[in-house]
């Protein structure tokens, strides 16, 4: 026995409160610790300029790395009614209504239509700071309806995964849109049309378990974690630390469960080249597609 | 029955002991009456708590040792059970069993989580959790009812998908992503049983059908009462107060249209009547089945569809505000 015992940090959450403060004129990189100008940032896509370190972004953010130009935003006006009267420690009320004030977003998925590399494509990016990224009914409900959009339109589909897994506020309503989206996905598929999932940090839980990765093609962002059950559950089970890595993008595709890690400064063209691979206009392959 | 009690059972179980010690007496008329009134008594008292069971008695309930498994269903209910094994990936998972058995005269396919009854049991089933090549096994099997024109009939009881290394390894999340999109294109009748717990998405990764029954003391949650409580409230010791909010009742299911059916336990829950809980799931079970195959085929996808398409309706769980 030491004569003093070295306490534990708890791990890495401080630092990333600090960092995520896009007002202020400089930010620290949690990567390489540069202080970075927040306009340089930003036309880095929110990538740090020497280590590569991704930041998180928000959906509208994220749209606008994607789309060439203007998109038509749709469903923006759903709202969730808090089906269960959920309260734990303070009402869902109250979260719904502090996601909205955080985000300018009603609930934490905003879909839209727009151009990627010239294709007319339906978008989903989920919105971490509203409650985490969940997924209630509202998010299932508009995932849902873009695909549908997609099929009538013979669009492809981009989602762009960010969310701690199902909402737990709308309980098994919450579970049951993983279902709802998988759903649609099977028609999406069995109408040939292409659909790429964006996995970016964090995607765990439901969301992981069910429309994130059914891409036909699954792509990640480096280093984000990605997973079913998240690593502290894990630890839990097995009573031992996790390795290092585990469940990082890059472990997923090392085990063969995503096609790549790719650069956020890079994420449009590789979807662009892809979309024109699954091209749905072309018909050469069957005569009802 | 000497089946284990639950702790809100404690009543019944004072009244229990009271018989046995009567038994032990030497047989008299006086005793037997006393024997018949003590018990009827206890069956008083057991159908007045389960009555009125809060949300975290029923999930003890669900999670009760002594509650019938998918193999003790399937012996009562189904003739030649043929169990088929493995997922032609990686290995045969014991946590999910399934194979072609007759039911009524009519051949089907079931899948179910297992559960084990004593320690042995308990470690060859995972306790109940399953992993990724539990699900590759069901849905491989599903695809082989489908082929053959049979309809397929579904147990869950699970508490979770393990959540292991070798479970992200071998991705589990894409296993049951895959088959929810596969069970909702499967072209073949399915009836899926929520008969004890049903455990977000480890039991929603065998549970998408045309039909979801669930029994009068299953519950079926997006997490563990626990795992909610301990996040939520930060002390997991918080879980009957979790039980509540997170509305997980098969009432509060069907009130939803996430279930179709309850199906009416014995006195006392499954575990104290296994047989009578057979029966019952029996008649609810063979009245769901001639429904679903009666679907013309070319609708029968269409209405799956719409079923899940519709948990979360505009006016009730959502509205659309003006922007």
């Amino acid at each position: 026995m030491a004569w003093f015992k070295k306490t534990r940090k708890p791990r890495a959450a401080p630092a990333e409160k600090a960092v995520r403060v896009p007002e202020g004129l400089w930010v620290k990189c949690p990567g390489c610790q540069e202080i970075l100008y927040n306009k340089d940032l930003a036309t880095s896509l929110h990538v740090c300029p020497r280590c590569a370190h991704h930041f998180r972004i928000g959906a509208i953010e994220r749209l606008r790395t994607l789309f060439d130009a203007a998109w038509r935003e749709h469903d923006r006006g759903l709202i969730s009614t808090d089906p269960l009267g959920f309260v734990d420690t303070k009402p869902y009320k109250d979260r719904l209504k502090s996601g909205l004030s955080a985000t300018g977003q009603r609930d934490a998925v905003v879909t839209a239509t727009g151009r990627i590399d010239g294709i007319e494509t339906e978008v989903a990016a989920m919105e971490y700071d509203f409650i985490g990224g969940s997924m209630g009914v509202v998010v299932g409900e508009k995932i849902a309806r873009a695909i549908e959009r997609a099929i009538a339109g013979r669009r492809p589909v981009v989602i762009v995964s960010c969310s701690g897994g199902a909402r737990m506020m709308e309980g098994t309503l919450s579970l049951m849109q993983m279902a709802k989206v998988s759903a649609a996905l099977a028609r999406l598929d069995r109408a040939r049309l292409p659909y790429i999932s964006v996995l970016t940090d964090p995607t765990t839980g439901g969301v992981t378990a069910s429309f994130a990765m059914l891409g036909d093609l699954n792509i990640a962002e480096p280093k984000a974690l990605i997973g079913f059950a998240g690593p502290r559950v894990i630890e839990q089970t097995i009573r031992q630390k996790l390795p290092e890595g585990f469940q990082r993008s890059e472990f997923l595709l090392e085990h063969g469960m995503i096609d790549m890690v790719v650069d956020r400064r890079e994420l449009k063209a590789t979807i662009g080249a892809a979309l024109r691979f699954m091209n749905p206009a072309p018909d050469v392959t069957s005569a009802d597609a | 029955m000497a089946v284990d009690l639950l702790e809100f059972e404690e009543p019944v179980g004072v009244l229990l002991k009271e018989i046995e010690a009567l038994s032990m007496m030497p047989r008299t008329d006086q005793r037997d009456a006393a024997i018949a009134a003590l018990r009827s008594r206890a069956e008083q008292i057991r159908a007045e708590l389960y009555a009125r069971l809060t949300p975290w008695q029923r999930v003890q309930v669900a999670r009760h040792p002594a509650r019938p498994y998918t193999l003790d269903y399937i012996e009562r209910l189904f003739d030649g059970f043929t169990e088929i094994h493995g997922d032609r990936r990686f290995a045969d998972d014991h946590s999910i069993v399934a194979g072609f058995a007759q039911y009524h005269g009519r051949d089907v396919l079931v899948v179910g989580h297992q559960k084990g009854r004593d320690t042995k049991q308990k470690i060859l089933r995972n306790f109940g959790y399953s992993r990724p090549e539990g699900y590759r096994k069901a849905i491989r099997a599903m695809k082989l009812a489908e082929k053959f024109g049979r309809p397929v009939l579904v147990f869950v009881d699970t508490p979770a998908a393990y959540p292991g290394i070798e479970s992200e390894e071998r991705g589990v999340a894409e296993a049951i992503a895959y088959n929810l999109r596969e069970m909702a294109a499967l072209d073949t009748p399915i009836v899926v049983l929520v008969t004890g717990e049903g455990g977000s998405g480890g039991a929603l990764g065998i549970a998408i059908g045309d039909r979801i029954l669930m029994q009068e003391f299953a519950i079926y949650s997006v997490i563990p009462p626990e795992g909610c409580a301990a996040i939520l409230w930060r002390d997991a010791s918080r879980k009957a107060e979790a039980a509540d909010a997170l509305k997980i009742t098969a009432e509060d299911l069907l009130a939803r249209d996430i279930i179709d059916e309850i199906v009416p336990e014995p006195n006392g829950g499954a575990q104290n009547a296994p047989e009578a809980a057979a029966k019952a799931l029996d008649v609810a079970l063979s009245r769901a089945l001639a429904e679903v195959t009666a679907i013309p085929p070319s609708e029968r996808l269409d209405r799956r569809y719409q079923k899940f398409r519709r948990m979360g309706r505009l006016g009730a769980e959502f509205v659309e505000e003006t922007t």
